[in-house]
């Protein structure tokens, strides 16, 4: 019995995040229309857009192998999963130990492969431009996601989430400048890996920066609605993660009855919603950067990444 | 009869075949003899080393008359040799089954059918070797039998070349065991294994050994900067024999590191660790770069191996830190995460090669920027290969995944070691493990964009066939084994439990209790992963997801020409090329790494002459280490060479002082 409930809210979850992946894309466009004095579209739009998607042909170039119609799913999937195993309303779900944070890294880096093959199926100058900066991108935002890893493993104790999430609850964690150092880092990786400003614009096409957009130009109708599904997915996760890990407040503990985790849900909502808005406003308030100037920027992340777990691991004896 | 001996008529039996193809070799009967001969002793002895591994291989003696004369030939067969001899044999047995299909389109098979169950036999016996001689000799045939495979296509560019190099390389390597042996031998010279076990050699020997041995196998498993040879040799050899000199050869270089090291040399000093992991280190990360830049999918598939072999040797690193700080428990979780990398690597590396083989028979091109769009004509090809990228990659459900999760949770144990040169080291080791799995996976993405996707850049990759049944199922069979080590670590992980317990003297937690057939490396609290289910969710959410698409979502389907913005090129020749994929990379690493220049040489308006685009890489390590070198022995042996050419008074005179000074020497010795 208590298997099923625990399934229940497993598949709550998966279902919670796909739900709202749209609703916080959507914001993010409201608040960067709003600001810039536009109207801007309707806050559900991203929703009408992945049905009209949905419902249109799709037109698959004469070059695209196999592969090519396969890897909207696995793409989805591979992130559906990753988003699924980041605690949202409550910890310890049920299949949250199935893999950690460097698990979930690595499924995120599942999809990012299949979509550069993706991008390179067809044959084309912009497939391939997308996916060469895409890898990249990839090879730096990785590694500085792996060592803020580190320093939440060795605040925490462990790599699962769900203990480092109750571990930042608890309150004897206090102010260390090694997650200080992790969370800006963590926000970096977060802009570059969804692809936002200033690494790449999701607004744009045929603008020679473009990366996510290049490679997935050749991709229309329902796979193209799975992509962008997914690219909201990542996003939501990206949020979920910064949330769960430095603003845990009101999310529901491993044990806690219905009622927590009710109010874990408005709790977690709320501050997604928040997430987006802030995310809005700093996109309005940033400059796009050049191609080459994005190595440097998310390379910071990966050396503040860095310097946190060092302090860390040289701390370690001290206390 | 004892397990040694069983493997010692294995052994007799595949040197036995490798005569029968000397003589047989130009013969039509000579390729099924050879392989099929391998292939079926290779199997039955990698059954019985699964038996040995399995069962608490017990070690017994098995001592011949051969050899040195006090000592004789000694073989053993430990839970060590056990593992080592499986990674051998289910290399052996699928590169045999390969080449019976891949054989066929090989030219000259009477220079490849001898030596092919020769390099076999010799792996086999490096491993059971239970003396110095023994194990010296046996990895001297090994190096021997391996050359004559990469000197098949002698006539080919840079083939005599690459062989020179590695023999060289080879003979360097094995001075430097066989000096490392003899400092473990010491003055009685006890050159039987049992004896050096038995000896305590001061810290200072054991040390010097250990260094030595680090060279010594490191060159044979391709330490940066002893590499230079492998990225030459492995990629001339023919596509079966490159799978087993990649994925196997460089395997028997770690066994005999290892068994030197946790085993031969006695306690391990505390900084023995230092050194191994900085090498780990930089191989991991210098071999990826320079796998990235290449364009010639074998030797970027060599270059690729070295990267792994610096993973590897961060695991083996880490074991020994662990060892000497008094955590055994965590040694074990670093040395199995090691060992099993070992033996992914020697799948999925053998299944890429076999899928670089297939690709060359098909179209005879290895340069990718010749080839695309394969997977069009080869699909069952490009699915193994695709397999073995995303295997190499680390991205789960795969097996490469586990060995670099585990190696990662070694990492984060380290800030309990009580040193702070490995407190600030393994953070860096850590970082740079992470840069280069991420990098791996941009140059995979590469490998197979380029081999086998996009529009065919020559008529030889459009014309492409699919190879041959028994080349497809060797893939296949690899290819499924990477799945399954991924999707159940936790039985891999116990079967080398053993292993793991006879080197640091503990094991891992046993795996195969945990609920689920999850994998825990210290509790389920601080880190766990699930290969099965993280598996069954992908699948289960990708069929999910592709089952209401086609329920409720449009299901036409239009096949058009590319859109491409608007501006599609009808020329394959605009596509992105191996070098330009690899160039954003290029830029940031680039400097550092090698010396990578571009010069680009846009004529003025109004000038008719192409714009011409030039870029020239080296390796820095060969310019700064090896070049030096070669002038250096080159000017020694201007200077030498005067002694060729001396009256036989003054050949007479050479010989007395040479006799002289050795007897001085001696009389003098404490």
């Amino acid at each position: 019995m208590a298997l099923i409930v625990d399934l229940i809210f497993q598949l709550l979850q998966m279902t919670l995040v796909i739900a709202v992946a749209p609703l916080l894309t959507g914001l993010v466009r409201v608040t960067k229309a709003r600001l810039t004095r536009r109207r801007g579209p309707p806050l559900l739009q991203p929703y009408r857009d992945l049905v009209r998607l949905a419902r249109k042909e799709a037109v698959v170039a004469d070059t695209a192998s196999w592969l090519y119609r396969f890897v909207p799913y696995l793409v989805f999937a591979a992130t559906w999963v990753a988003a699924a195993l980041v605690p949202t309303f409550a910890t310890g779900l049920l299949f949250s130990w199935s893999a950690d944070l460097i698990a979930i890294i690595a499924l995120l880096g599942a999809a990012r492969f299949f979509l550069a093959l993706a991008g390179l199926d067809i044959g084309t100058s912009f497939g391939g431009l997308g996916s060469s900066r895409e890898a990249l991108f990839g090879a730096l935002a990785e590694p500085a996601m792996i060592v803020i890893v580190f320093t939440l493993a060795l605040v925490a104790g462990s790599t699962q989430l769900s203990t480092v999430v109750a571990h930042m609850v608890s309150s004897n964690v206090g102010l260390r400048v090694s997650l200080g150092m992790a969370l800006v880092a963590l926000i970096i990786v977060a802009l570059a890996e969804n692809g936002r400003i200033p690494v790449d614009n999701p607004a744009t096409h045929l603008e020679l920066t473009m990366v996510h957009e290049a490679m997935i130009l050749e991709y229309s109708g329902r796979h193209l609605a799975v992509i962008e599904l997914a690219a909201m997915l990542k996003l939501v996760l990206y949020v979920s993660l910064i949330i769960c890990v430095f603003a845990p407040w009101g999310i529901a503990i491993a044990d806690a009855g219905v009622a927590d985790r009710l109010l874990g849900a408005f709790a977690y909502l709320a501050k997604l919603m928040i997430g987006g808005v802030a995310l809005g406003v700093f996109e309005t308030s940033i400059a796009k950067m050049r191609v080459f100037r994005v190595p440097d920027f998310v390379g910071a992340a990966l050396m503040l990444g860095f310097l946190g777990a060092l302090l860390l691991f040289v701390s370690r004896t001290l206390k | 009869m004892s397990a040694e001996a069983l493997f010692l008529s294995g052994d007799a039996a595949l040197l036995a075949l490798a005569v029968a193809g000397a003589l047989a070799g130009r013969r039509p009967l000579g390729r099924p003899l050879v392989y099929g001969g391998a292939l079926a002793i290779s199997a039955a002895l990698l059954l019985l080393a699964l038996v040995e591994l399995l069962g608490g291989a017990k070690g017994g003696a098995l001592v011949l008359p051969l050899g040195l004369p006090w000592i004789g030939a000694r073989f053993r067969v430990d839970a060590l040799s056990a593992f080592f001899l499986v990674v051998v044999n289910l290399g052996g047995a699928a590169a045999s089954l390969y080449g019976l299909g891949y054989g066929r389109t090989e030219r000259a098979p009477e220079r490849v059918l001898p030596f092919f169950p020769a390099f076999l036999a010799s792996m086999n016996l490096v491993l059971v070797a239970d003396d110095a001689y023994t194990f010296l000799l046996s990895w001297e045939s090994m190096s021997l039998a391996s050359w004559a495979l990469v000197m098949a296509h002698h006539r080919e560019d840079d083939n005599a070349r690459a062989g020179y190099v590695y023999l060289l390389m080879a003979s360097f390597g094995t001075l430097a065991l066989l000096l490392a042996f003899a400092l473990l031998a010491g003055p009685a010279g006890g050159y039987a294994f049992d004896a050096m076990r038995a000896a305590a050699p001061s810290p200072g020997v054991a040390g010097l050994a250990f260094m030595l041995a680090l060279i010594g196998a490191g060159s044979k498993a391709g330490i940066v900067p002893l590499h230079v040879w492998l990225p030459l040799a492995h990629p001339a050899a023919p596509s079966h024999v490159s799978a087993l000199m990649s994925g196997v050869m460089t395997k028997v270089a770690v066994y005999g590191f290892v068994r030197i090291a946790f085993e031969l040399a006695g306690p391990a000093g505390w900084w023995w660790s230092v050194p191994v992991l900085t090498v780990g280190a930089a191989t991991a990360l210098l071999g990826v770069i320079y796998a990235l830049m290449q364009h010639d999918l074998k030797r970027l598939l060599a270059y690729h191996t070295v990267e792994n072999i610096g993973i590897i040797y961060i695991g083996l690193g880490l074991a020994l830190a662990f060892e000497v700080f008094g955590m055994p428990s965590v040694a074990a979780l670093a040395l199995t995460a090691g060992l099993l990398h070992v033996f992914n690597h020697s799948l999925f590396k053998s299944l890429l090669f076999f899928g670089a083989g297939a690709v060359l028979s098909a179209t005879g091109e290895r340069d990718m920027d010749h080839l695309g769009g394969v997977i069009h004509n080869m699909p069952l090809t490009a699915f193994a290969f695709l397999v073995g990228c995303v295997a190499i990659s680390a991205l789960p459900p795969f097996n490469g995944f586990v060995s670099e999760w585990l190696t990662f949770q070694a990492i984060l144990l380290s800030p309990y070691l009580s040193s702070w040169v490995l407190k600030i080291l393994a953070p860096a080791v850590g970082a740079l493990l992470a840069l280069s799995a991420a990098l791996a996976a941009a140059c995979f993405a590469k490998a197979f964009g380029m081999t086998f996707l996009g529009r065919p850049r020559t008529n030889a990759a459009k014309s492409a066939r699919e190879t041959d049944r028994l080349t497809l199922a060797a893939m296949l069979t690899f290819a499924a084994l990477c799945l399954l080590v991924g999707v159940f670590p936790g039985l891999f992980i116990d079967a080398l439990a053993p292993v793991v317990f006879n080197a640091v003297g503990a094991r891992m937690p046993g795996q195969s209790t945990i609920a689920w057939l999850s994998i825990a490396p210290i509790a389920q609290s601080r880190s766990s992963y699930n290969g099965l289910l993280v598996f069954l969710f992908i699948v289960i959410s990708a069929t999910l997801a592709a089952s209401f698409i086609h329920r409720f979502a449009s299901a036409a389907l239009r096949r058009a020409p590319a859109w491409d913005c608007g501006f599609p090129d009808p020329s394959p020749a605009t596509q992105y090329s191996a070098e330009s994929f690899a160039q954003p990379i290029r830029r940031v690493f680039g400097a550092v790494a090698f010396v990578a220049r571009e010069r680009i040489d846009m004529p003025p308006p109004g000038e008719t002459r192409p714009a011409r685009f030039d870029l020239t890489l080296s390796d820095r390590i060969w310019d700064v280490v090896y070049q030096p070198l070669v002038g250096l022995v080159e000017r020694a042996s201007l200077r030498l060479n005067r002694l060729q050419f001396l009256t036989i008074r003054q050949y007479l005179g050479v010989v007395f002082g040479a006799l002289v000074t050795l007897l001085v020497v001696l009389a003098s010795w404490p």
